[in-house]
C-alpha cells in the first residue's frame, strides 16, 4: 500500500466533537457487557484455581463434585484431548487449564458447570486436588540466577548467553555505533539500576463469556474481548474446531488496555458447554482477574548514558530484564526497541531478556514494554540535566529524533512529531508556572510504534439512503463514533445518517485485535476506502440513470454531480435518490474494503507534571499534569483527549501506588482494588491534553494511533518530578509513601 | 440461610440466642462483602434496621445516644452532633464512599473488629460507651473494651450492641481524627489517630485521650501519649513528645499496607497533626 496516502483537505465532520453514540446506553445500564446475556437452559461455570505458586498436580478427584445435584459437567486438563501442535497455542492451553503443573497462584486446575452459581462454587469445594509443592520464584532477578527453580526446562533459545537460568528464554539486541567510544567523549556518564513493579490494566469489567458448543462442532460465543477473531481462532485451535463453525460475538467492553487480547476462560466455557450439552456462562471475579489474567511484566533495568556539557548524548546503553510470568514471554524486546526511540543517537545499544517466573503470564498493557523502557532512560537524562545544569526540554530537543533519523531500533523515521511536542511544552504556561515548597516538576518523552494489520470493513447503503457500517474491532476507545465520522466525511452525508456496529466473526473477514493503537488508523483507512468503493458504485448508478459515462460523474456533498462536458446538464442525484432506485439500477449498493494496513505512523509524546512530596509521610500529590502528543489527525478530539488523559492516569497509578505484591509463599497478596491501588478521581488533577497534528503520510486523513503512547512518559515524568521535589533520585516503582519516606531518610 | 427482621431488641436477642450461627446485619458493608466472598456462611442473618430504638439518635444527659443501626451519613447530617464531636463524625464520614456511608454504622465498624476501623479510635478518644443487650439484660461497656483482636469481640453469645453513647462534651474540649492512606479516598488506614483534649482556664491541657489505630491488633488507648500533652499548652515541645510517644507505643506489623518502621513513623506524624486540630478546636479556633 502506498505510504503517501495523505491528502490535505478541509474537514466538515472529522475534527468535531459530536455526542458519543454509545453514551446513553452505557450510562442508563442498557449496554450489554460480557456478563449481561443469558440463554435458555444456561448453566453457571466456575473455575478451581491453584493456591500454590508452583506445584506438581499429582491427582484430581472430581467424583464428589460430579455426584452433586445440579452439577452438569466437571472438567480438567484431561478433557482437552486435542493437542495443538503450535508451541504458542500449547502454552495458551496450559495457561487456560494447567497440565502437569500449576505454575502460579491462581492457575486454573479444574472447572465446573452447574445449575446455579452457588452449586458451582460448592462443587469446586468438593474437588480434591493433590499437589506436590515445588520451590518457586516470583522475582525477575532471582529467576535469572543459575540455581533458580526452573519453571519449564527446554525453552531457552540459543541467543541466551551461558550462565543464566533456563528461565531466561531469549535475549534480543538492538542499536548501532559504539557506546563505549561515545562514553569516552562524554563530560558526564551516569549509570543506574531501576526496578518497576508488575501492574494490572485494571479494567473495570472482569472477563465474561457465554458459550454454546454442540456435539456437531458448531458453536457460539458471546464474550468481552478486544478481539473476537483472535478468540475464535485461538479457541478453534485449542479445541480442534473448524474456525468457520464457531461464531464469536463481542460484547460491549468495559476496558481492556491490552489485557483482553488473550483467552483464559473462553476455551474452558466452550469445553464445559460441550460436555454438559448446555450453554455455559463463565464470569471471573475480581480476585480471579488479578491472579489469573495477564498483568504487565515487572522489570529490572540498567541504563548508562554519556552526555557532553552542551547536552549532546554521546553514548547510551540499556539492559532490560522483564518478568514474563509462567510461559516464555515477548515483551523485553519491545522495551529494548523503545527505550531510546525518541533520540537521534550515534552510539546506542540495548538488550532485552525475557524471563519466566511463577506468576501469571504477562499480557499486553498499553504500549507493552515501552513505559518501563522510557522510565530509566528519561530518569538518567533528567539526572544528567540536573548535574550539568541543563534545561531538560532544551536538552531533549537537542537530541530529538526527526524525519530522516535512524532510530535506535533500526528503521529511519518519516515525518514525526516529537520536536513539535517538545516545542509545545516549552511554550505552554505550565513550563514557567512557579513551584512551591516540596514541589518539583518533571518532564519526559515517550514513543510507541503503532500498528495496522488485517482489517475488513463493509459499508451498506440502505434503501432509504442511510448507511450501515460494519467493522470487526471491539470499540474500546470510541471507534464506532470515529468510523461513522470518517464514513460521513467521505460520503458527504450528515453524521446521523451513519450507524456503525461491531459485526460478529461470521459477518466480516478476519480482523486483528483492537490493539497497537491500530483501529482508528487501520479500520479508519478501510472505512474511507469502503466509502470510496460505495461512491464509485453510486456514481455508476447515477451515470446509468443519466445515460452518461461514469468517469464524467463527480461525487461531493453526498450527491453525484454530472461533471466535465455534462456539468449542469442534470440535477445532482443525492445518496437517497440513488438508493431509492438501486433495485432498478443493478441491485443493493455496498462498499467494502479488506486490507493488511501498513503505514501506521509512529507516535511521540512529551509529558509535564508537578508533584508535591510530604516530607513527613512520603506521600506524593500530583498537582498539575499536561500531555503533549501528536495525533496525526484527531478524528474526534474528545476521544483523543480521553486517551491522553487515560494513559496519564494509568501511568500515575503505575508510578505512585500500583503494584503486584507477592508473599514469601509466592501468593498474590493484593488481588483486589482495595490494596491494588489504582488512582481514584480525587488522586488526580485535571489532566490537560494538548493535541498536535503532524499528519501521518500513511493515512488518507493523516491519522495516527493515539491509544498507547500516552502511558509511556508518565512513569518517568513523575519520577523526575518526585526526585526533584524530594531532592533524591528515586529508582524504584511504585513511589509509594514507605519507599519515598525511606529515600528521604536516606535509607 | 434465613433472613430475620425483628422489630424489637428482645426479639433480636432471642433470635441470636437461639442460633449461635446467626449474624447481625446492620449496614451490611462488611457482612455482605464477606458473604459474597464465601468467607462466612451464617445460618441466619438478623437485620436490625427495623428495630425502632436502634435507628434513632437521642439526647441523653447532655450527650448523644446513637442507635446502632444509624448510618454514618445520617449522623453527619446532624449539625449539633457534628459540632460536639467533629472528630468522631469525620472519622465515620471517612468510611468508604458516599454510597457506603449511606449504610455503614459505627457499631458495625466496631463489631467487625478490624484493627484499621476508622471510627473506633475516634470513639475511644471521645470516651464513647457501647450499650449491649443480651439474654441476661443490658450492660454498658467502654468502646475500647469491645474488640479483643482482629475480627474478635468481647460480646457474649446472644449479645448485640443497641447503641453507642457519646458523653456530654466537656467545656473547652475538642476532638479530631486523622488517618493515613496512600490514596486520597477509598482506602484502609495504614495508621489512624483519634485525639480528645480538654483545656483548663489557663489554656493548659487538663485531660487528654489519644487512641492509635492500625498499629496493633486492637486500638491502643495510650497513656504515655496523653501524658505528653497533659499539663502543657500543647506547644511544639509537647507535640514532639506526643509524636515520640506515639511512635514508641505503636506495635505494628509488616504487611502489604506498610512496614513496621513506616507505620511507627507515621503514628508520630499523625498524632502531632491530629492533636493540633483537637487543640485548636478546644480553643474554639477551628
Ligand atoms: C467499599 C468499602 C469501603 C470501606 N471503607 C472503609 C473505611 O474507609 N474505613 C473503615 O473503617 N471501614 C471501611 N469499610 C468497612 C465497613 O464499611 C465499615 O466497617 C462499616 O462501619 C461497617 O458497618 P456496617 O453497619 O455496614 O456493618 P455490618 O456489615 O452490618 O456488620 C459488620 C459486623 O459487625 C456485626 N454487627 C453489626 N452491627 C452489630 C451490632 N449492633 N451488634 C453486634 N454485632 C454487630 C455484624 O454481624 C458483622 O459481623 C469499607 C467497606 C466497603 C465495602
Amino acid at each position: 500500500m502506498p505510504k503517501d496516502e495523505f491528502q490535505a483537505r478541509d474537514f466538515k465532520i472529522v475534527g468535531t466533537r459530536p455526542l458519543r453514540p454509545d453514551g446513553i446506553d452505557k450510562v442508563t445500564g442498557k449496554a450489554r457487557y460480557g456478563a449481561d446475556v443469558t440463554a435458555p437452559g444456561m448453566l453457571w461455570g466456575a473455575v478451581l484455581r491453584s493456591p500454590h505458586a508452583h506445584a506438581r498436580i499429582v491427582s484430581i478427584d472430581t467424583s464428589a463434585a460430579e455426584a452433586m445435584k445440579g452439577v452438569k459437567a466437571v472438567i480438567t486438563r484431561a478433557d482437552f484431548t486435542y493437542q495443538p501442535d503450535d508451541p504458542g497455542l500449547a502454552d495458551v492451553l496450559d495457561n487456560c487449564m494447567a497440565g502437569e503443573k500449576a505454575r502460579y497462584d491462581g492457575h486454573a486446575v479444574a472447572a465446573v458447570a452447574a445449575t446455579s452459581k452457588k452449586i458451582a462454587h460448592d462443587a469446586l469445594d468438593a474437588i480434591k486436588v493433590e499437589y506436590e509443592v515445588l520451590a518457586h520464584v516470583t522475582d525477575v532477578d532471582e529467576a535469572m540466577k543459575p540455581d533458580a527453580p526452573v519453571i519449564e526446562a527446554g525453552r531457552q533459545q540459543e541467543n541466551v548467553p551461558a550462565g543464566l537460568s533456563e528461565n531466561v528464554t531469549s535475549r534480543s539486541k538492538y542499536g548501532h555505533g559504539d557506546p563505549e567510544a561515545g562514553f569516552s567523549q562524554a563530560d558526564l556518564v551516569i549509570e543506574r539500576s531501576f526496578t518497576t513493579a508488575a501492574t494490572h490494566q485494571g479494567y473495570i469489567e472482569p472477563h465474561a463469556c457465554l458459550a454454546t458448543l454442540g456435539a456437531d462442532g458448531q458453536g457460539d460465543l458471546w464474550v468481552c474481548t478486544q478481539g473476537h477473531y483472535m478468540v475464535r481462532n485461538t479457541c478453534a485451535g485449542l479445541l480442534g474446531l473448524d474456525a468457520g463453525m464457531l461464531r464469536v460475538t463481542a460484547s460491549e467492553i468495559g476496558g481492556g488496555f491490552g489485557g483482553k487480547t488473550h483467552v483464559w476462560i473462553e476455551p474452558v466455557a466452550l469445553m464445559l458447554s460441550r460436555k454438559a450439552g448446555k450453554p455455559v456462562k463463565l464470569v471471573m471475579s475480581r480476585d480471579e482477574v488479578f491472579r489469573a489474567t495477564g498483568p504487565t511484566a515487572s522489570s529490572s533495568i540498567d541504563v548508562k548514558i554519556g552526555m557532553k556539557k552542551d547536552g549532546t548524548i554521546t553514548g547510551a546503553t540499556a539492559t532490560y530484564r522483564l518478568q514474563a510470568g509462567a510461559y516464555p514471554g515477548a515483551i523485553a524486546f519491545l522495551s529494548a526497541m523503545c527505550g531510546f526511540a525518541p533520540y537521534d543517537l550515534e552510539n546506542v545499544r540495548t538488550e532485552g531478556f525475557e524471563v519466566m517466573t511463577n506468576r501469571p503470564k504477562a499480557a499486553a498493557y498499553r504500549a507493552p514494554g515501552a513505559p518501563m523502557a522510557a522510565y530509566p532512560v528519561e530518569s538518567v537524562i533528567d539526572e544528567l540535566c540536573q548535574k550539568l545544569d541543563l534545561d531538560p526540554l532544551e536538552t531533549r530537543l537537542k537530541n530529538a529524533a526527526d524525519e530522516g533519523t535512524k532510530s535506535a531500533y533500526g528503521p529511519t523515521y518519516p515525518a514525526i512529531g516529537l520536536k513539535a511536542t517538545l516545542k509545545a511544552a516549552q511554550s505552554h504556561p505550565h513550563w514557567t508556572a512557579p513551584l512551591g515548597e516540596n514541589q518539583g516538576r518533571g518532564v519526559a518523552c515517550g514513543f510507541w510504534f503503532n500498528f495496522g494489520g488485517d482489517t475488513c470493513v463493509s459499508l451498506m447503503v440502505n434503501p432509504d439512503g442511510t448507511v450501515s457500517l460494519s467493522e470487526g474491532n471491539p470499540d474500546i476507545g470510541g471507534s464506532r463514533a470515529s468510523m461513522s465520522m470518517m464514513a460521513a466525511e467521505e460520503l458527504g452525508v450528515p453524521l446521523d445518517q451513519v450507524r456503525t456496529i461491531i459485526a460478529d466473526t461470521a459477518s466480516l473477514g478476519q480482523n486483528e485485535v483492537t490493539d497497537g493503537s491500530r483501529v482508528t488508523f487501520a479500520v479508519g483507512l478501510a472505512t474511507i476506502k469502503a466509502a470510496r468503493h460505495a461512491i464509485e458504485i453510486m456514481k455508476e448508478r447515477a451515470a446509468m440513470t443519466w445515460g452518461i459515462d461514469p468517469e464524467a460523474v463527480d461525487w461531493h456533498d453526498g450527491a453525484a454531480h454530472p461533471a466535465g462536458p455534462n456539468a449542469g446538464k442534470f440535477p445532482p442525484m443525492t445518496i437517497k435518490e440513488i438508493a431509492a432506485i438501486a433495485s432498478n439500477t443493478g441491485g443493493p449498493i455496498a462498499g467494502h474494503h479488506e486490507v493488511n494496513a501498513e503505514g501506521a505512523g509512529v507516535s511521540f509524546a512529551t509529558h509535564m507534571v508537578d508533584t508535591e512530596v510530604d516530607p513527613e509521610t512520603g506521600a506524593v500529590k500530583v498537582l498539575r499534569y499536561t500531555v503533549f502528543q501528536d495525533a496525526g489527525k484527531a478524528v474526534h478530539p474528545d476521544y483523543v483527549e480521553g486517551q491522553f488523559q487515560g494513559g496519564a492516569a494509568q501511568g500515575i497509578g503505575w508510578a505512585i501506588n500500583e503494584e503486584y505484591i507477592y508473599g514469601e509463599d509466592g501468593r498474590l497478596q493484593n488481588p483486589g482494588f482495595l490494596d491494588y491501588r489504582v488512582p481514584v478521581a480525587s488522586d488526580l488533577p485535571m489532566i490537560e491534553p494538548v493535541i498536535l497534528e503532524i499528519p501521518n503520510p500513511g493515512h488518507p486523513y493523516g491519522v495516527r494511533g493515539v491509544g498507547e503512547t500516552s502511558i509511556v512518559p508518565p512513569l518517568a515524568a513523575i519520577a523526575n518530578a518526585v526526585s526533584r521535589a524530594a531532592g533524591v533520585r528515586l529508582t524504584s516503582l511504585p513511589m509509594s509513601p514507605p519507599r519515598v519516606l525511606a529515600a528521604l531518610k536516606g535509607q | 440461610m434465613r433472613f430475620e427482621t425483628p422489630t424489637t431488641v428482645d426479639e433480636a436477642v432471642r433470635l441470636l440466642s437461639d442460633d449461635p450461627e446467626a449474624r447481625i446485619l446492620a449496614g451490611g458493608t462488611d457482612l455482605l462483602v464477606r458473604l459474597r466472598a464465601r468467607q462466612v456462611a451464617p445460618s441466619a442473618v438478623i437485620d436490625v434496621k427495623r428495630i425502632a430504638e436502634m435507628t434513632v439518635i437521642t439526647r441523653e444527659e447532655g450527650g448523644w445516644r446513637i442507635g446502632a443501626a444509624v448510618p454514618s451519613a445520617e449522623m453527619n447530617e446532624m449539625s449539633d452532633l457534628c459540632a460536639d464531636w467533629p472528630g468522631v463524625m469525620e472519622a465515620a464520614d471517612l468510611i468508604g464512599s458516599t454510597q457506603i456511608q449511606g449504610r455503614a454504622t459505627m457499631a458495625g465498624n466496631l463489631c467487625n473488629a478490624s484493627p484499621a476501623a476508622d471510627s473506633v479510635p475516634a470513639m475511644v478518644a471521645a470516651g464513647a460507651v457501647a450499650r449491649i443487650a443480651g439474654p441476661s439484660g443490658t450492660r454498658d461497656v467502654a468502646v475500647e473494651d469491645i474488640p479483643t483482636g482482629p475480627g474478635q469481640t468481647s460480646l457474649k453469645p446472644g449479645e448485640l450492641i443497641t447503641s453507642i453513647f457519646l458523653p456530654v462534651k466537656p467545656a473547652m474540649s475538642g476532638d479530631a481524627y486523622l488517618r493515613f492512606i496512600p490514596r486520597t479516598e477509598m482506602d484502609i488506614a495504614v495508621v489512624g489517630v483519634g485525639v480528645h483534649v480538654t483545656l483548663d482556664d489557663q489554656g493548659k491541657i487538663s485531660a487528654a485521650r489519644v487512641a492509635l489505630g492500625a498499629v496493633a491488633p486492637t486500638v491502643i488507648l495510650s497513656q504515655s501519649c496523653a501524658d505528653a500533652l497533659i499539663g502543657t499548652p500543647g506547644d511544639d515541645a509537647a507535640l514532639d513528645a506526643l509524636a515520640a510517644a506515639a511512635t514508641e507505643e505503636a506495635t505494628p506489623i509488616d504487611d502489604k499496607r506498610g512496614t513496621v518502621a513506616f507505620r511507627k513513623d507515621i503514628a508520630g506524624v499523625l498524632a502531632r497533626r491530629t492533636a493540633k486540630i483537637a487543640i485548636a478546636r478546644a480553643k474554639g479556633d477551628a
